[in-house]
């Protein structure tokens, strides 16, 4: 039967696992990759809920979270051709101009 | 059947996880993270949304997935750094992760979850839609916009000259 801790506790696994890609990498698109993963952690925990409290809004929420997905990455890739274009290197740790 | 297509999928969704987190080749994680998103639309389907399911596969594991590996080729990453952390910090991370995830399932195994008895119909794309072009018409209005306004700027941020 179905069984809805399984699929919460895979979510907190992934997401941890997404937040770590984020900490500990240095390439930019890496970074954009584990932002990725932590997205759809959250979205599969929003379509356990779903499931659970029989409700479509979890779903609906899934799809804006797909679409503001989309644009991050669209955004956050021209970001990072930008980036090389200027500096030759996607390494966030190069990047420090702001930094005191 | 269920339980049996459950374990086998979230096995292979955190291992491939765990190679886009530990893989030095930017390429190689790029499509264990295909792998990693397709595994989760499976388990869309084990949790009636099947059109969720086709999404995922649509939207992500093909525009975004598609996205990030022509950048990678077009500005040609070979290798990066792994982990780039010391012993110390890398041990204690890694304490803090499983710490986190222990902390989450601590607090999910006591509940008892009732799961509701849905319609035949949940999480078809006539359920979805129905639901999406009424209740939630001017949410989905302001996405379109959204996506309008990132289209604008990723055009003007990868153009030559800023």
């Amino acid at each position: 039967m179905l069984n809805v801790q399984g699929y919460l506790v895979l979510s907190a696994a992934i997401f941890v696992i997404g937040v770590m890609t984020v900490l500990l990498r240095r390439g930019a698109i890496t970074i954009l990759m584990g932002i990725e993963l932590m997205l759809n952690a959250t979205n599969l925990a929003f379509a356990a809920f779903s499931r659970q409290r029989g409700s479509a809004e979890g779903q609906i929420f899934v799809l804006f979270v797909v679409a503001i997905a989309a644009a991050e990455a669209a955004v956050g890739l021209a970001i990072v051709i930008a980036l090389f274009r200027l500096r030759e290197t996607t390494d966030v740790d190069d990047v420090n101009l702001m930094k005191w | 059947m269920e339980v049996l297509v459950f374990m086998v999928v979230a096995t292979v969704a955190v291992v491939s996880a765990m190679v886009v987190l530990l893989h030095k080749n930017p390429v190689i994680g790029a499509l264990f993270l295909v792998t990693n998103l397709v595994c989760i639309a499976v388990l869309y389907l084990l949790l009636d949304a099947q059109f969720l399911a086709a999404i995922q596969v649509i939207v992500y594991a093909g525009a975004i997935m598609v996205l990030i590996l022509f950048v990678i080729m077009l500005l040609s990453l070979k290798r990066e750094e792994g982990i780039h952390a010391g012993s110390a910090q890398r041990f204690f991370g890694a304490l803090a992760a499983t710490g986190f995830v222990a902390l989450i399932v601590r607090g999910i195994l006591p509940i008892s979850w009732r799961v509701a008895s849905v319609r035949s119909d949940f999480g078809t794309a006539e359920f979805i839609g129905r639901r999406l072009f009424s209740q939630y018409f001017y949410p989905f209005e302001m996405i379109s916009l959204v996506l309008l306004v990132a289209m604008a700027g990723a055009v003007v941020l990868a153009k030559k000259k800023l």
